[in-house]
């Protein structure tokens, strides 16, 4: 098809045409927005003067926060602690290059351009995890240990999502594997376990590792707390992880099952070298999805008396010292996540989109 | 068909490569791995109860409880048994459960179509809403509503007051209760009779418009009789209700109707968070429509409202239904978040305070999970149900 002579303009209609079209376009919509902008324009100014123009960022002491609108101060206070809980000072550089790392591994990932960013995002899937399994505990290279009770803040959240997804990944594709077998007892004994997991709530599964683990384990076996979670989360995403993989091996088309076979590969070759890749390559924005679930999930380890990033919040805004700061508490930690939860659903859309070509059958 | 491709091969292959034995093998190892996994659990466990001087059975829910509940349905105090706060937890995580399904439903429902406005203002304010609310924890929004807001205000003595009856303060919100007088029998029994009515009404109707072609207005006609009938009975019965109404009580409010904090930020949190995720189901619902159908309806000469109602909505809740379920499936599990703020629902109650009590771990968190498994099944059971009623009957 021949490019036409002159690229349409920028412009295609004025603003007075857009607004005409897009707000005012009968008498019933023109009331609906001057309803909704006034009430927008009268809720907007206080807010957004709470959140900047009086609120109160510089200063040392909780009776610095003079003015009418949010004490930030607070956050700038504690921000050590809701990042890295009670991980020592001196030993926080291990948490830092951690961070370092994920974000050299995963910001890539964004970049459309960017060379080898695959092999940055192999690397954060398997390498990242076990640089962490060394550096974060210590105890190795003259590492001073820093126990897991120490843990928390943004790091214990980040630490528990992202092992969490790891862990539960490959049980997953095991579990997936497992529900569309051949073998009706294999099925069976995947789908009880698939079906169980996703029917309980995280709470519950929570509640379980840390009372009920030591009761399953032999004697004079046992794991610290975050151990525990660790392991109710990984079980209990990996039900979830298992129906996403699922999908995208439902989703491949069976001549591509049965060419295998023509070719005469084995079942593990099959999988392995022709339906997995596939499959895997196509689920890759659910995972994406089920990681943020996670992610937000992963709140829920409070309850058990872990310190994640909302732990850490809640146990500082009751401070005597600082009065009233809970909604500043609460409004930095719902920012972080939001911050996370949003920036990487944006990308799974985006992946979505791009993924979106060549499969339909 | 596999079956015969095997019988059909000319030379038997080694009994380790025929797929048949094979495959009787592995299951054979999975079922001994379970098993052997299984009985090491149930041995260690066991061995462990012992030596920590925990019992074990179902004998703990015939003891006294002795602990006492802020919420309950059903009448309880701390006299009564272990069982019994069960009962209460699990009618506590339905009732806040069922609350937050139909406020997520409207709320959901609203913004969803909202989304889908041809007002630019209110479609990006939809947006918005949707994207902020999705993607923040729904632990720290009940902690926002409960903490933040809910604990912000005013004590009993300065409480916000509507008309006299209706009372707000950091201790919840008191409205008046209805009280039942003798006769008011004849009410229940009036609305029953006005319940059977509409639906012959409906039958009838139908009949008669795949008969003749003529349309009853059925919806004003029913509405009227729901309406009417009711309020005939309860006038001829002598007006037999009375409202009890709050008072201030020493420090507290007693009588009327009282929605106590942890469940008002609950259910507040509930809904709007699952309402977000609903608007999303409820659009790409709407959306999936083709706009074929549309027009096809326009071309037939049906106005607006009809197409709306007889031709998109029927189609679009094809889509939205599967996904509504488990989102009100969800709605159900995320209830058990009552624990962080002290909701007495089913964990917070039992798999909390009865658990720490009696220290039987196994046989309450079995009964707990059995619970959720049991909703969950029941949920998916009437949605494949209805999934095969609305199916697109292939011909």
């Amino acid at each position: 098809m021949a490019e036409p002579m002159l690229k349409p303009p920028k412009i295609a209609i004025s603003p007075v045409a857009w607004m005409r079209q897009n707000l005012f376009s009968n008498w019933q919509n023109s009331l609906l927005t001057l309803v909704v902008g006034y009430l927008v324009v009268t809720s907007a100014g206080p807010l957004f003067s709470w959140l900047f123009f009086e609120a109160t960022f510089l200063g040392q002491e909780p009776s610095d926060c003079t003015g009418t609108g949010a004490c930030w101060l607070f956050i700038n206070e504690r921000l050590n602690f809701f990042i890295y809980g009670f991980y020592p000072d001196e030993q926080q550089w291990r948490v830092d290059v951690m961070f370092l790392l994920l974000a050299v591994c995963f910001i890539p990932q964004f970049i459309e351009r960017f060379p080898g960013r695959k092999w940055f995002g192999l690397f954060g899937l398997t390498g990242l995890p076990l640089v962490g399994v060394f550096l974060v505990p210590g105890g190795i290279l003259g590492l001073p240990v820093v126990q897991s009770s120490d843990w928390g803040g943004l790091m214990l959240t980040l630490i528990l999502a992202y092992i969490g997804i790891i862990a539960s990944l490959p049980i997953g594709i095991v579990l997936a594997l497992g529900r569309r077998s051949e073998m009706p007892i294999i099925r069976g004994i995947c789908v009880v376990f698939i079906e169980v997991w996703r029917a309980v709530p995280l709470i519950t599964v929570l509640f379980m590792a840390s009372v009920m683990l030591p009761l399953f384990l032999p004697e004079g076996m046992n794991f610290e707390k975050l151990m525990r979670a660790l392991i109710g989360i990984t079980l209990w995403q990996s039900a979830y992880m298992a129906e996403v993989i699922r999908g995208g091996l439902q989703a491949i088309p069976r001549g591509q099952y049965e060419a295998a076979d023509a070719l005469g590969l084995g079942y593990w070759k099959k999988t392995g070298l022709i339906i997995l890749p596939q499959a895997l390559k196509m689920v890759i924005p659910g995972i994406v999805n089920t990681f943020i679930s996670l992610f937000k999930d992963t709140t829920l380890v409070l309850i058990i008396g872990l310190f994640d990033i909302l732990g850490t919040v809640q146990s500082t805004i009751t401070d005597p010292a600082w009065q009233n700061v809970a909604i500043e508490g609460y409004v930095f930690v719902a920012f972080c996540f939001w911050v996370f939860c949003f920036g990487i659903s944006r990308y799974s859309q985006k992946l979505e989109r791009k993924l979106d070509t060549g499969h339909k059958t | 068909m596999k079956k015969q491709a095997i019988d059909s091969r000319p030379a038997s292959p080694k009994p380790w490569y025929d797929p048949r034995i094979r495959s009787l093998f592995f299951q054979f190892v999975a079922i001994a791995l379970v098993f052997w996994g299984g009985w090491t659990l149930v041995d260690n466990t066991l061995s462990n109860m012992q030596s920590r001087g925990i019992s074990t059975g179902f004998g703990f829910l015939g003891e006294t409880a002795g602990f006492g509940i802020i919420m309950s349905l059903v009448p309880y105090d701390s006299t009564m048994t272990y069982g019994r706060t069960f009962v209460v937890g699990l009618m506590n995580t339905l009732l806040v459960s069922a609350m937050g399904i139909v406020t997520a439903t409207i709320v959901g429902f609203i913004i969803g179509v909202a989304r889908l406005s041809s007002n630019w203002l209110v479609a990006k304010l939809a947006l918005v809403y949707i994207e902020i609310i999705r993607n923040i924890p729904l632990l720290l929004q009940i902690f926002f509503w409960y903490f933040a807001v809910l604990g912000s205000l005013p004590t009993p003595r300065q409480s916000v007051e509507v008309a006299g009856s209706l009372f707000l303060n950091n201790r919840g919100l008191y409205l008046p209760e209805p009280m039942p007088q003798d006769g008011f029998g004849l009410v229940w029994g009036s609305i029953i009779l006005a319940i059977v009515a509409v639906t012959g009404l409906r039958k009838w109707a139908k009949k008669r418009q795949l008969a003749t072609g003529e349309i009853f207005p059925t919806f004003r006609v029913g509405l009227a009789i729901l309406v009417i009938l009711p309020v005939l009975a309860y006038l001829v019965a002598g007006s037999p209700l009375t409202w009890e109404l709050p008072a201030l009580k020493g420090f507290n409010f007693g009588g009327g109707i009282a929605i106590i904090p942890e469940l008002a930020a609950l259910w507040i949190a509930l809904s709007l968070y699952t309402a977000s995720f609903i608007a999303e189901i409820v659009r790409s619902g709407i959306l999936s429509v083709s706009g074929g159908q549309t027009e096809a309806a326009k071309a037939l000469g049906l106005p607006n409202g009809l197409i709306l109602r007889l031709v998109v909505i029927p189609q679009a809740m094809r889509v939205i239904i599967p996904p509504l379920t488990s989102q009100y499936l969800n709605l159900t599990k995320n209830s058990s978040l009552a624990t962080a703020i002290g909701y007495p629902d089913l964990v917070a109650i039992f798999m909390g305070t009865t658990l720490n009590q009696t220290g039987q771990a196994v046989e309450v968190v079995a009964i707990t999970m059995a619970v959720y498994l049991t909703i969950s099944l029941l949920i998916s059971l009437f949605m494949n149900i209805y999934n095969r009623a609305v199916a697109i009957k292939e011909r």
